[in-house]
């Protein structure tokens, strides 16, 4: 009977490797494939998809998370590594890849205060800043009246909510709160995963928007996709013209234009904080890492031809999507960066 | 009654009160969990049965708006669970066997069972993290594979203390008489012992297979998840407990419906294979005792 | 479980048949691979995450800053996460699994005993993500709503310990170690019930009837001879639960609240050793210290989880033989 059962069983795993080698058959030839950062995923792929129904390589991107994404493109085991901050440049120098921003992403606090509209509440920088280390512990604290003196804020405490996994969602708005409230810096920093003074961590965008809905008095930050998906009530902030913004695409399209991209290093544009009418503070690029010295120069070409073309047509996606779109001029200045690329003395880019 | 003075009587009141009262409360015990499960199950219906569709199952995850399924996410729990399955249950049956048939109550025999059994509740994030080392890190990559000998390793123990428990049912005379027949030791086991108990063996590994189903937190460090339709195994690749985990937490409403349905897909099948495995077990082992 | 009675190897007396040897090497190898699977684990787990202990040293244990930005990390925080919510889990689950296994063996209708034993049961087959999310979008708001406030009101009179601990006074948000503990006590329920219906079952009926024929009513019977007969298993079944509450991950992950600080009241958010490997893993690069820090996470977790089931077993299995 065991025998027997053995027997079956291989002759089950026999035909299941078949099936397998069936199934994996037609794919490897013309792929794309690509790790790292979660936050651009959604639109990567989705590009991926648009761009293979045009006609164009597959693409298989893993969300593997930043760190993981600039490690597996330093082993050179993907096409193109993703991460949500950009590469230090002694390490993009000795590691010899080339970096640049392909999509942008904003950040937007959420909050929950009954009897208040969220959308009318405004906060600076410093005054969050004071919130996420605990020093602010009441929706009607001072400083937080000092800013809002049109609003009834009631007398509750103030609940932080952040992103329990590690997440360029996180790195992007503990960079912005350490860059304008010194003792957030001091105190908390900025990082994936940082260690939080007070409040409570929920897993996901999905998580933190629960905990700030589920909380009377709740504050938390997600990113902009997921807060004009749901319609939630995203706060006011002060930008670098000290003007109070609400989120909005033009106001990200308006931060990444004030960017300094021509003098940059490696294109990592800092675009937080930025002045301007209705720039919004918290808006960030998530850049992409190909290798400057290519094994196979036509899956580095594949990977340039899948961005050319997404810069070209994917700004219909980006926008279901909530992305926002590099300023064409900047696309302008990637596709220069190209250029810099080469293989056995060909450049890589034009791509015939 | 009439002899009882009025305390004796006070005093009999009083105990069978209490009885009635602690028997009441332990009622209420069951009953609690009875509405728990009705509440789960409730919950996951109402979210969960509005994105059923035929799309669910013939689709892979795509972008949002793209009429993306589950299709990718559920072959991938297939193949991850039915390899699991594959390497874990005969190691189990085998373990199983020893200890019934051949280790007994030795030394060896006892140690091995104390540690099937600590196995048997060791946290499975633990186990994630273990394939991790062995397999993820040195292989350079995520992969199905990886995912498959974690989901092996959660299998086995439960595997082999359930074949142990079963055999152990089977009567001695079985092989009191196949020895007097003049088997060897294997034969009586292979022919006889094994072959008498079979089904409540596989209800065992039916067993195994509903509790590695549902496992997540393994699967995070192994096979990881893949949006795209992948069988290859040397990849990493998708699974239902990954894409609920994935989707629930993002900003799309479509995905987050996903989550739910894909939420309540799995749970009924793991509730299935655990009633059916129950009642099999039932017959099996009522068949043997008398 | 009938245990078999001592019996005469089935080879005494003949020659070892080279078949028969090659089928006891296979099992044989077949239960020392359950041996390996077990000290590798340990092994892999320790030699992962000795970058840890070698920079912390015994402050890896009770340092209580988290901190991956400075890259210090103490795991108190953790540590008492996990074993705050396994305890109140068990507090929680213990009564009522026992009224369970009580109700089952003794003062239910014999009909029922099956249909509703496989229905508590199957509680514990829901796959752990499923109480997470139920635990996340349902019994969370309900706790912020209702059952928090209640408990503040209700436990005031409790003296805090000034800047440590306020009990139950604490901004009612719902996730948070009482919440964790909630649902890990419905995740361990079932298993307390059937293990505890079990090790009830097996005592003897002769020692029941002894009891009835004093007199004694059904709960007296159980308390005063079933009870003190099998003490030791029935603390067997409550270690087993304590060590299913330990490794919980998912369930977890979404109900604690994931503060990877000591908590300052039963209410606060806080985090366990498995939700915090979970929660970090993905963004630890292999070779750094954030790795690192994580499996010798994992290593405490199994050596916690180890001494709790052994005791379990070491339990359990002295009413099984005797």
């Amino acid at each position: 009977m065991l025998n027997l059962l053995a027997g079956r069983i291989l002759g089950a795993i026999g035909v299941f490797a078949a099936l397998l080698a069936l199934a994996a058959g037609p794919a490897a030839a013309q792929n794309i494939t690509g790790a790292g950062a979660t936050f651009p995923a959604p639109i990567y792929s989705s590009w991926g998809e648009d761009y293979a129904k045009a006609g164009g390589a597959r693409l298989n991107y893993q969300a593997l998370g930043s760190g993981a994404g600039v490690t597996q493109i330093i082993n050179r085991t993907v096409d193109f590594g993703a991460s949500d901050s950009p590469v230090a440049s002694e390490r993009l120098q000795k590691e010899q890849l080339l970096q640049f921003p392909a999509i942008i992403g904003a950040v937007v606090i959420v909050v929950n205060v009954p009897g208040v509209d969220g959308t009318k509440i405004k906060l600076t920088g410093d005054v969050l800043g004071e919130i996420y280390v605990g020093r602010v512990r009441l929706w009607n604290d001072p400083k937080i009246v000092a800013l809002n003196p049109h609003l009834k804020l009631p007398a509750i405490p103030i609940s932080p909510a952040y992103r329990a996994d590690s997440s360029g969602t996180t790195s992007i708005f503990t960079k912005y709160l350490s860059s304008v409230s010194p003792i957030f810096k001091e105190r908390t920093g900025a990082g994936n995963a940082v260690a939080w003074r007070t409040g409570l961590g929920a897993p996901g965008n999905a998580g933190v928007a629960a905990a700030v809905k589920n909380i009377k008095g709740g504050i938390g930050y997600v990113e902009f996709a997921y807060a004009a998906e749901n319609d939630m009530q995203a706060l006011q902030l002060a930008n670098g013209s000290g003007k109070f913004v609400s989120p909005s695409v033009p106001g990200f399209m308006e931060a990444a234009a004030q960017a300094d991209w021509a003098n940059a290093k490696n294109m990592a544009a800092d675009m937080l904080n930025m002045p301007g009418e209705i720039a919004w503070p918290i808006t960030s690029a998530s850049y992409i890492l190909v290798p400057r010295n290519p094994k196979d120069p036509a899956a580095t070409q594949r990977v340039l031809r899948y961005i050319d073309w997404s810069f070209r047509n994917g700004s219909a996606t980006a926008d279901r999507l909530h992305y926002i779109m590099l300023p064409t001029a900047v696309q302008d200045v990637v596709r220069q960066q190209w250029t810099t690329l080469a293989a056995n003395g060909r450049p890589l880019w034009p791509a015939n | 009654m009439k002899q009882l003075s009025p305390a004796a009587r006070a005093r009999y009141f009083r105990r069978q009160l209490v009885d009635r009262v602690m028997s009441g409360l332990c009622m209420l015990a069951a009953v609690i969990g009875l509405i728990l499960l009705g509440l789960i199950l409730w919950m996951l219906f109402s979210n969960g049965i509005g994105g059923l569709s035929l799309s669910v199952f013939t689709n892979s995850m795509a972008q949002p708006g793209a009429g993306g399924g589950l299709a990718n996410a559920i072959v991938g729990s297939l193949i991850q669970v039915g390899l699991g399955a594959m390497i874990g249950a005969p190691l189990g049956m085998m373990v199983g066997i020893y200890l019934s048939e051949v280790g007994k109550e030795s030394r060896f025999a006892s140690v091995v069972r104390f540690v099937n059994d600590i196995l048997l509740s060791a946290p499975s994030v633990l186990i994630g993290l273990f394939v991790y080392q062995i397999a993820v890190a040195p292989m350079g990559g995520f992969s199905g594979l990886a995912g498959a000998l974690s989901l092996a390793l959660i299998a086995m123990p439960i595997v082999a203390r359930t074949t142990e428990d079963i055999l152990r049912l089977v009567p001695q005379a079985y092989r009191d008489g196949a020895v007097a027949l003049g088997s060897r030791e294997n034969e009586v086991v292979r022919k006889v012992v094994v072959p008498a108990a079979f089904s409540g063996i596989l209800t065992g590994v039916m067993l195994a297979v509903a509790r590695i189903a549902g496992e997540t937190a393994p699967l995070l460090f192994t096979s990881l998840g893949n949006t795209n339709w992948s069988t290859d195994l040397t990849q990493p690749m998708a699974s239902l407990p990954i894409a609920i985990y994935r989707y629930a937490g993002s900003p799309y409403g479509e995905w987050v419906s996903l989550a739910w349905t894909g939420a309540m897909l799995i749970t009924v099948g793991v509730l299935v294979l655990n009633i059916l495995s129950r009642f099999s077990h039932a017959a099996v082992a009522g068949r043997m005792k008398g | 479980m009938t245990t078999p009675v001592a019996h005469r190897p089935l080879t005494a007396g003949r020659r070892l048949h080279i078949g028969d040897t090659a089928f006891r090497i296979s099992l044989f190898a077949a239960g020392a691979v359950v041996i390996v699977v077990l000290l590798s684990i340990l092994t892999i787990m320790f030699v992962g995450g000795k970058q840890a202990f070698d920079t912390f040293g015994l402050g890896f244990i009770s340092g209580t800053e988290w901190n991956p930005v400075t890259q210090i990390y103490g795991a108190l925080p953790a540590i008492t996460g996990t074993l705050l919510t396994a305890v109140l889990a068990l507090l929680i689950a213990w009564p009522i699994g026992f009224g369970i296994a009580f109700f089952l063996t003794e003062t239910c209708p014999e009909r029922l005993r099956g249909p509703l034993g496989v229905a508590v049961e199957l509680l514990a087959a829901v796959p752990s993500i499923v109480y997470g999310m139920w635990g996340f979008f349902v019994l969370a708001p309900f706790m912020a709503e209702y059952v928090q406030p209640w408990l503040t009101a209700t436990f005031l009179w409790i003296p805090p310990i000034p800047d440590t601990f306020y009990w139950f006074t604490a901004p009612p948000i719902g996730v948070g170690l009482i919440t964790a503990s909630l649902v890990l006590a419905i995740m361990i329920l079932p298993f307390i019930a059937a293990t505890t219906r079990d090790v009830l079952q097996s005592t003897p009926q002769l020692l029941k009837d002894g009891a009835y024929a004093m007199g004694a009513t059904r709960w007296e019977a159980l308390t005063g001879v079933v009870i003190p007969a099998v003490r030791g298993s029935l603390f067997g079944a409550v270690f087993l639960g304590l060590g299913r509450a330990l490794g919980e991950t998912m369930a977890v992950v979404f109900v604690i609240g994931n503060a990877i600080r000591m908590p300052d009241s039963l209410m606060a958010p806080s985090a366990t050793i498995a939700s915090v490997v979970a929660n970090s893993f993905p963004e630890a690069e292999p070779g750094t210290l954030d790795l690192a820090v994580l499996l010798a996470l994992g290593f405490i977790l199994f050596v916690v989880s180890f001494g709790v089931l052994a005791i379990a077993r070491v339990l359990l299995r002295q009413e099984r033989m005797s």
